[in-house]
Formats: C-alpha cells, sequence, structure tokens
C-alpha cells in the first residue's frame, strides 16, 4: 500500500478534490439538462430533474397547493443528505454555488489576511431565514414567490433565456459562419443550445440577466453573498442542518488559535471557534488548511462545547418576518391583473395550464418551458402581464412565434404542473378527448382598421392560409371590388369562428401588419378557466360536403 | 513650530532628450493619423469621412444562383407521368419520360432537394411532402447516380425540427444518407434574381446552396386558400427569408417570380396524397384523396397547368401559370409534350 501512502498521491486524492469532483459532475449534469432542454434532443431526458430533487420547490408547492406533483416528493432525498451530513448540497451540489465559488476563486485578489476576515460571521447572515420565513408564509397563502430566489431556479432561468441565446449567437454562430459549410460547422451547430432556428429572443431577458451578474459581482464585497445572504435554500438546509451526524469538529488541544481555517471558508461558519453548523457548507477547506490537523470531519467524538447548532435568528426578528410573511400573499393579491373579471388580455398560458390562481400557486418562474418551446412564442412575463406575483412566469407572445399544434413539450419539462403533464391528442382534443374539445389558449380577434383587405382594399389572407384548424377558423367572404386605381380586385375579407378557434396565434405571428397586428389573440375563451370564458356554447358545425 | 525644511540633498532627473524626441514623435503621429483620418476628403484612401451620412447606410452585397437545368433529351417528353405499381416504380417511369435520372445527374455531384415542409403535420395529411418517395428519390441519387452527397432542405413556417420531425421529412432523409439543412441563423443571404418583379434582391436561404450541382423540386399537390393551388413553381417559397408574408398580397406575381428565380433540375410532383381542400394545412385526413401519379418534369408551367387540370381536377387556371409563361420560364399548353407511362 505504499502507492496510497506516498505524499503526492495523499495530496490528490484529498477531500476537497473529491468535492471538485463532484461540483464539476453536477454542474456538467446541470449543462447537459440545459442542452437537452430542445425540441431535437429531448427524448425522455429528465431535463427538470434538479428542480424537481429541489426540497424547497417541493416543500412550497405542497404547502401552496396541498398536494406533491410527480417527482416533487424527491426532494426528501436532499433533506435526508443534509439530515446526514449537513449541508453538503450547498458545496458538492448546487450549480449556483459551483458557479459563485468558481468566479470567486478565478477573481480572487484579496491576500490572506483580508480573505480571512472577509470570511468571518457576519450578523447579517441571519437575512436568509427572515426571507425563507417569508417565502413560505406566502407560499401558505397561496403566492408561490420562491422562483426568484431559488438557486436552481435561478440558475436554470439564467440559462434559458441569457446565457444561451449570447453562447448560440454571440459565440457558436460567428465560428460557424467562419467555417462555412463544413463538417466543423455541423459539430459547432451541435454545441447550441437552440440549433436549427434563427435568433430567439426573450423579453425581459435583461432584468434576469442584472440579477444573476448582481449576484456574481456581489462575490467580490462578500464572498459568496447569495449563499450566506439570500439563499432561502440554504436556509432550509441550514435549518435541518442542525441533526447532522457527521461534522466538522475541532480538537481544542491541537488549535493554536491561528484563524488559516477561515482563508477559504465558504460558509463562514466559524471553524475557529463555535462552529455555527447551520452556516457550514462541508466544503472541507478548513481541513485542508489547517496547520495542526486540528480539524476533521467526523460522526464520533465531537466536542458538543465547540458548536452552535440553531440558526442565528432572534425570535423577535423570527415573528416580524412572519408579520411580513403574512401580508405578502394578501397583498399580492390587491391587484387587478390577477382577478378573473379584470384580467390583462395579454395574460397567454401555456397549453396544459391550470387556472391562473392555481398557476401562481404551483409556477415557480423556472422558466424550462420557456428554453424547451420550439417556436419562441413562450416568454417570461413582465410586470404588465401578470402582476409582481406573475414576474418571469410564461405567457405566450404571438407576435413572436405561435403555439405549434403537435407539441406538448412544455408540459412535458415543467416540474410542479403549473403546466399539466398533456399529450398531443389531449391537446388538439382527438381521440378519448374528443368530447371535451381542443385546450384553447384564447380567441383571435381582428382589427378592421388595420386589416389590408378589410381596410384597404388589398389581398391579403394570410391568416387564413395558416390557420391549422380543419374546417379554419378564418373564413372569408369574398367580394370583388373596383379599387380606387380602377383595377378589379378580389377581395376575401376574413373573419373568426371563435367555435373553432383555439388560440395558437399563427394568424397573429404571420399577420404582415408587423407592429400592431390586424389579428390577435387575447386571453378570453382559454379554456382552462370557465370564468375566462367567452361563448355560451360552441354552435354546430356541419362539415361542408365535397 | 518645526517647520519642514527643503531637502537640500535631493537630486533631481531630468528627461533625457532621446525620450523627449521619441514623445514629440509620438504626439504628433497620433494627430496626423487621426487629423487624416477624420478631416481628409472621402476619396482619399483610408478616409473615414462621411459628410453626408451615405457611407455609414449598410450595403448588402447580393449574390447569384446560376441555372441548375440541363436540357433534356431530344427524344423524351417535357413532362413525364408514372402510373401504377409502388411508389418506386411510379417515380422511375415519371423520371424515365423525360430522359431518365442519369442523364440528369451526373456522378460526384451534389444535389439538393427541396422538400414542402412547410407544417407540423403528419405525412398522411397531405400538407407535406410523402417521405417514402424522397427515400426513393435519395436512394436513386446516391446508389444509381452515385451522387457524391444529397442535400434536403425548406424553410418552414412552423418551427423547423418539429416540422421535419413529425412530417418524417427529417428522419427519412437522414436514415437514407442525406444531409439536412435548416433555416437558422446563418441560413440567409440576400440574392439578386434579375427578372423578378418583387424579389429582385431579397434574403434567400443560401446554405444549402453552398457547392450544389443540381437542384431538384420534390412537392406535393395542395389545394391553397389564396392561389387555388400549391404546386411545383409554389415549393420553392419555402426558400425565401425575410418578411414573405407580405407576398399574399401579390401571390401570382410572387409564385411566377419563383419560378424566374431558380431554375431547378427538374421537378417532382407527388401526386399520390392529393389535399383537395382545406388547403394548404389541411389537418384532417378527409381533406386528402388518393391519387395514382407521380410527374417529373423540366417545364414547370406545363407541369402545374398539367397538374392543376388532372390531378387537382379544376378548370380554370390559375393567374400565376400565365404570369409565369409571360415572363418566359415555360409553356402552359401541356398537350403533346406528356410522356405516360403505365
Amino acid at each position: 500500500m505504499s502507492f496510497f501512502n506516498s505524499p503526492k498521491i495523499k495530496k490528490m486524492l484529498r477531500i476537497t478534490n473529491t468535492r471538485i469532483v463532484s461540483q464539476v459532475f453536477f454542474f456538467s449534469l446541470f449543462l447537459f439538462f440545459c442542452w437537452a432542454t430542445w425540441v431535437s434532443r429531448l427524448e425522455g431526458f429528465t431535463v427538470s430533474r434538479l428542480l424537481e430533487f429541489d426540497p424547497l420547490v417541493g416543500l412550497t408547492t405542497a404547502l401552496a397547493t396541498g398536494t406533491i406533483y410527480r417527482f416533487l416528493g424527491w426532494g426528501l432525498l436532499i433533506l435526508l443528505v443534509t439530515l446526514l451530513f449537513g449541508r453538503v448540497f450547498c458545496n458538492w451540489v448546487c450549480p449556483m454555488g459551483t458557479m459563485l465559488q468558481f468566479t470567486g476563486w478565478l477573481f480572487n485578489i484579496l491576500k490572506a489576511p483580508d480573505r480571512i476576515k472577509s470570511n468571518r460571521y457576519r450578523p447579517m447572515y441571519f437575512f436568509k431565514y427572515s426571507l425563507l420565513i417569508i417565502f413560505i408564509l406566502m407560499a401558505i397563502g397561496g403566492s408561490l414567490q420562491i422562483g426568484l430566489l431559488d438557486p436552481i431556479v435561478i440558475v436554470y432561468r439564467t440559462f434559458a433565456v441569457f446565457i444561451s441565446p449570447l453562447v448560440d449567437h454571440q459565440i457558436i454562430d460567428p465560428l460557424v459562419d467562419l467555417t462555412g459549410n463544413t463538417v466543423a460547422s455541423d459539430w459547432l451547430s451541435a454545441f447550441k443550445f437552440a440549433p436549427g432556428v434563427e435568433e430567439r429572443i426573450f423579453n425581459g431577458a435583461i432584468g434576469v440577466a442584472i440579477m444573476f451578474i448582481f449576484l456574481l459581482s456581489m462575490n467580490f464585497i462578500i464572498p459568496r453573498f447569495f449563499c450566506r445572504v439570500l439563499c432561502p435554500l440554504g436556509a432550509l438546509l441550514g435549518v435541518f442542518s442542525r441533526f447532522a451526524i457527521f461534522r466538522i469538529n475541532r480538537d481544542v488541544h491541537k488549535c493554536t488559535n491561528c484563524d488559516l481555517c477561515l482563508t477559504r471558508c465558504e460558509g463562514a461558519s466559524d471553524p475557529q471557534g463555535q462552529l455555527r453548523l447551520s452556516e457550514c457548507f462541508a466544503c472541507m477547506n478548513c481541513i485542508d488548511d489547517c496547520p495542526e490537523d486540528a480539524l476533521s470531519y467526523r460522526a464520533l467524538g465531537l466536542d458538543i462545547k465547540q458548536v452552535k447548532v440553531k440558526p442565528d435568528i432572534s425570535r423577535r426578528k423570527v415573528i416580524y418576518a412572519g408579520v411580513l410573511g403574512l401580508l405578502g400573499a394578501p397583498l399580492m393579491r390587491i391587484n387587478a391583473t390577477n382577478k378573473d373579471n379584470t384580467f390583462d388580455p395579454s395574460l397567454i398560458r401555456p397549453p396544459g395550464s391550470v387556472e391562473e390562481d392555481l398557476f401562481l400557486a404551483k409556477c415557480i418562474k423556472c422558466d424550462q418551458c420557456i428554453n424547451a418551446c420550439p417556436t419562441n412564442v413562450l416568454q417570461p412575463a413582465t410586470f404588465a402581464e401578470g402582476g409582481f406575483s406573475g414576474l418571469w412566469t410564461p405567457v405566450m407572445k404571438f407576435n413572436i412565434g405561435h403555439c405549434q399544434l403537435q407539441c406538448n413539450l412544455c408540459s412535458e419539462v415543467c416540474p410542479t404542473g403549473a403546466i399539466q403533464k398533456i399529450t398531443v391528442e389531449e391537446k388538439l382534443g382527438v381521440g378519448p378527448f374528443n368530447e371535451k374539445g381542443p385546450i384553447r389558449l384564447g380567441t383571435a380577434f381582428f382589427d378592421k382598421g388595420r386589416c389590408l383587405p378589410h381596410a384597404m382594399q388589398i389581398p391579403c389572407v394570410v391568416c387564413e392560409e395558416v390557420c391549422p384548424t380543419s374546417p379554419k377558423a378564418i373564413q372569408t367572404e369574398d367580394i370583388e371590388v373596383k379599387d380606387a386605381f380602377g383595377n378589379i380586385v378580389t377581395l376575401n375579407k376574413p373573419y373568426v369562428l371563435p367555435d373553432l378557434c383555439i388560440g395558437c396565434g399563427i394568424c397573429e405571428t404571420e399577420c404582415p401588419v408587423k407592429d400592431q397586428k390586424a389579428v390577435y389573440v387575447t386571453a378570453v375563451g382559454e379554456s382552462r378557466s370557465k370564468k375566462r370564458s367567452l361563448l355560451l356554447k360552441n354552435r354546430e358545425f356541419s362539415k361542408p360536403q365535397g | 513650530m518645526p517647520k519642514n525644511k527643503p531637502d537640500l540633498n535631493y537630486k533631481k532627473e531630468i528627461m533625457k532628450r532621446r525620450t523627449f524626441l521619441y514623445k514629440l514623435a509620438a504626439v504628433s503621429g497620433i494627430t496626423a493619423v487621426s487629423g487624416y483620418l477624420s478631416l481628409a476628403p472621402e476619396n482619399w484612401p483610408l478616409s473615414l469621412k462621411d459628410f453626408t451620412g451615405h457611407r455609414s447606410h449598410p450595403k448588402p452585397k447580393p449574390f447569384q444562383i446560376n441555372s441548375f437545368a440541363v436540357p433534356r433529351p431530344v427524344s423524351k417528353a417535357d413532362i413525364g407521368i408514372g402510373r401504377q405499381g409502388d411508389i418506386m416504380t411510379k417515380l422511375r417511369k415519371a423520371i424515365d419520360g423525360i430522359g431518365g435520372i442519369e442523364h440528369y445527374i451526373k456522378k460526384g455531384d451534389v444535389v439538393l432537394i427541396k422538400p414542402n415542409v412547410a407544417f407540423d403535420r403528419i405525412p398522411e395529411l397531405g400538407a407535406t411532402t410523402n417521405p417514402d418517395i424522397l427515400a426513393e428519390l435519395i436512394k436513386l441519387l446516391l446508389v444509381d447516380c452515385k451522387a457524391s452527397e444529397v442535400r434536403v432542405a425548406d424553410n418552414p413556417i412552423e418551427s423547423p425540427h418539429d416540422c421535419f420531425e413529425k412530417s418524417k421529412i427529417g428522419p427519412t432523409a437522414l436514415s437514407n444518407g442525406a444531409r439536412i439543412y435548416l433555416p437558422d441563423s446563418n441560413a440567409f443571404k440576400i440574392l439578386n434574381s434579375p427578372g423578378t418583379v418583387l424579389i429582385e434582391y431579397w434574403p434567400f436561404f443560401a446554405r444549402p446552396f453552398n457547392g450544389v450541382d443540381k437542384v431538384i423540386g420534390l412537392t406535393p399537390v395542395k389545394d391553397h386558400n389564396l392561389c387555388s393551388a400549391s404546386l411545383g413553381m409554389k415549393n420553392w417559397y419555402g426558400l425565401l427569408g425575410g418578411v414573405r408574408n407580405q407576398f399574399h398580397q401579390d401571390i401570382h406575381e410572387i409564385v411566377s417570380d419563383l419560378a424566374v428565380m431558380i431554375k431547378p433540375t427538374f421537378t417532382i410532383l407527388d401526386g399520390t396524397n392529393i389535399l383537395m381542400e382545406n388547403g394548404p394545412n389541411g389537418g384532417d385526413p378527409s381533406n386528402v384523396k388518393k391519387g395514382d401519379v407521380v410527374m417529373a418534369s423540366v417545364d414547370p408551367v406545363a407541369q402545374d397547368a398539367y397538374a392543376f387540370r388532372h390531378l387537382l381536377e379544376r378548370s380554370e387556371l390559375p393567374a400565376y401559370i400565365m404570369k409565369a409563361q409571360e415572363k418566359g420560364v415555360g409553356n402552359m399548353n401541356y398537350q403533346g409534350r406528356v410522356k405516360e407511362i403505365i
């Protein structure tokens, strides 16, 4: 066994290196999931698995809806790991933690004494527990806002609407253009997040990007600022880590109080004194850095005088956060856009979505549906469509794309069931779903003052051409007129049959009146909610023969 | 109060003459270069001056494509029609009618097939090219003609990947050894098509045409809500980019323009799945009529006229056929130019 005893090998096999391997593995897994969330690759890959294993997502959606959707129960696995080993998730698994640690390491300019100072515990690190309390109480009140700050949600959302267009169009596209028409260009295209389409755009991507860049940049002022101060998932795991069987233990007899263990302490958990167990990420850097071998990660022989197990938050702060949390959900409802009679016409949800109240109790704004959408129609909502509670939730923008008839990808990737898993048959209302009819997203309307045949005696009817229902929901009244220039033109003046319209929006996408479309879809008549319906009943349509 | 006294022992150091000259040279150099770039008249070399603002306008560099046409053998007909038998037999018969595939495609050619994959529909709905005939055509090209590469390209109306997948054109092309081109962000360039009215300069799906020797249109026969029929000439619409939904304001002009824009080697019309109504995207199996015809032709005008009368079974020809004839693309009078092989 001399091989394993040689100092070089021992150094290579030390536990911090194992941790880095784990971080690389999970980050690569996350990248693969993002890459595989695309129409040509999504063949049974469980691309939302990291979200489904997020215990905070499972807990808050369970509190908001009373049920646990599909795979969300698996978050218990992370809790179990935390009960055994402490907050290892934060520094061994979490892709956000990995990114923050990596940038912190890469751009670190502090020398040892200042680094030790930057890694001392600060009282403001209690703040994440307050946020957790607020978010949980809001979820109980029916408003799920956890997605604003949950780290897994943040990385998925950031990669969907900010990193992927950046990589595709600023990095890979120019390279593909350089390589021309060769095999190399095929290979390069394979690395794109969204190959085979023209440039994808995302409304409000700048907001998501600024938030991410801000969190990354705060690293320079306080290392792991997000993890230490804001992360509600870390707070939840911190609450549970008090029971952890394994933890860092300091042998006071060996310790010389040199504080070198703080040089690279990720969690600012005071390993040099009484360990703050709820703050410790189990990154193991302190064990590496201890010159006296006084620190170890173990289950037996722990010195119970050298640990503080509880989160550092006073009862008064808990009560204050509780009051805020109780006010939060009702506050969200003082808003016209979230009511059934005053909702915004552009609040068009993807097919399979549940009723709006339930939608807001389920959607975590991870934007996986937006990443999976092949036509780019799904967009992160701004305040305009869904109010504050709907920020970054998916809405359909038919001036960008349309809802493709035979596609159900958004419903397949949704981790929480805000968009319920539907089949194409269910979406189209065929086969066993004939009785129920197709899923309607809204209803098309004509702006006759802008429509070319209606207002300007110019033939057009792209809308009728692309209307996908059979028979078509856009029909025309054909008349021959003599226009102002003396030419006889046939005008096909379009109109909508709301009974047949499914609100797919392809008429709006293809309408040539680009800036403010002459045919447009609004949310009224969507089939997910009886309260937002338009017609009393659908007229019987007998198919004309021949 | 003790005052600070000057340090009389301090020895200052003065800039060397050489350094001063370097500095002087740098300053005058920067001044001269920047002065020339910004102030020299526009026609002087390297001048950046733009007094009117016109120089800053982007200038697209349009390209042109050559004709891919191959003259047919004198003894053969302009339109070949294959009837009866399986799809391979019908396809062979049709192409034999115009002189056989080996006459048109030479060994080592790079061949581009343009199917119609405009919509996200399963093949049975007749809105897209039948994947069976695509498979047979690719086999003919790769095995019989020993073409070096076969490409399949289209710019669909709906999501490209989904359209290629659901219409089974994508999997069929790949499994038979062809290469697929989707309209990604590098795909379009401005094409100059002299002789056209609406699209003299227009964004064109250029990437698949890079180094292509022959082009074959492979088209379903479809009803169309606005121009009555979507046939061989209308199929080239799928090579256009840009704001192509404006073309419906003058659909007959654009369809005839398309025939001027591209001169294919030949065009195949698949009359086995005919979309008779609710076109061009159908949506219900009852909209489709089964047929028993595959057509191949070197004259797109005559071919469309024939298909309109005999496959869609309609009488009054759409205006784009006349317009295409006026533009000199072909002759719509197909009488006596058809070779039918049963």
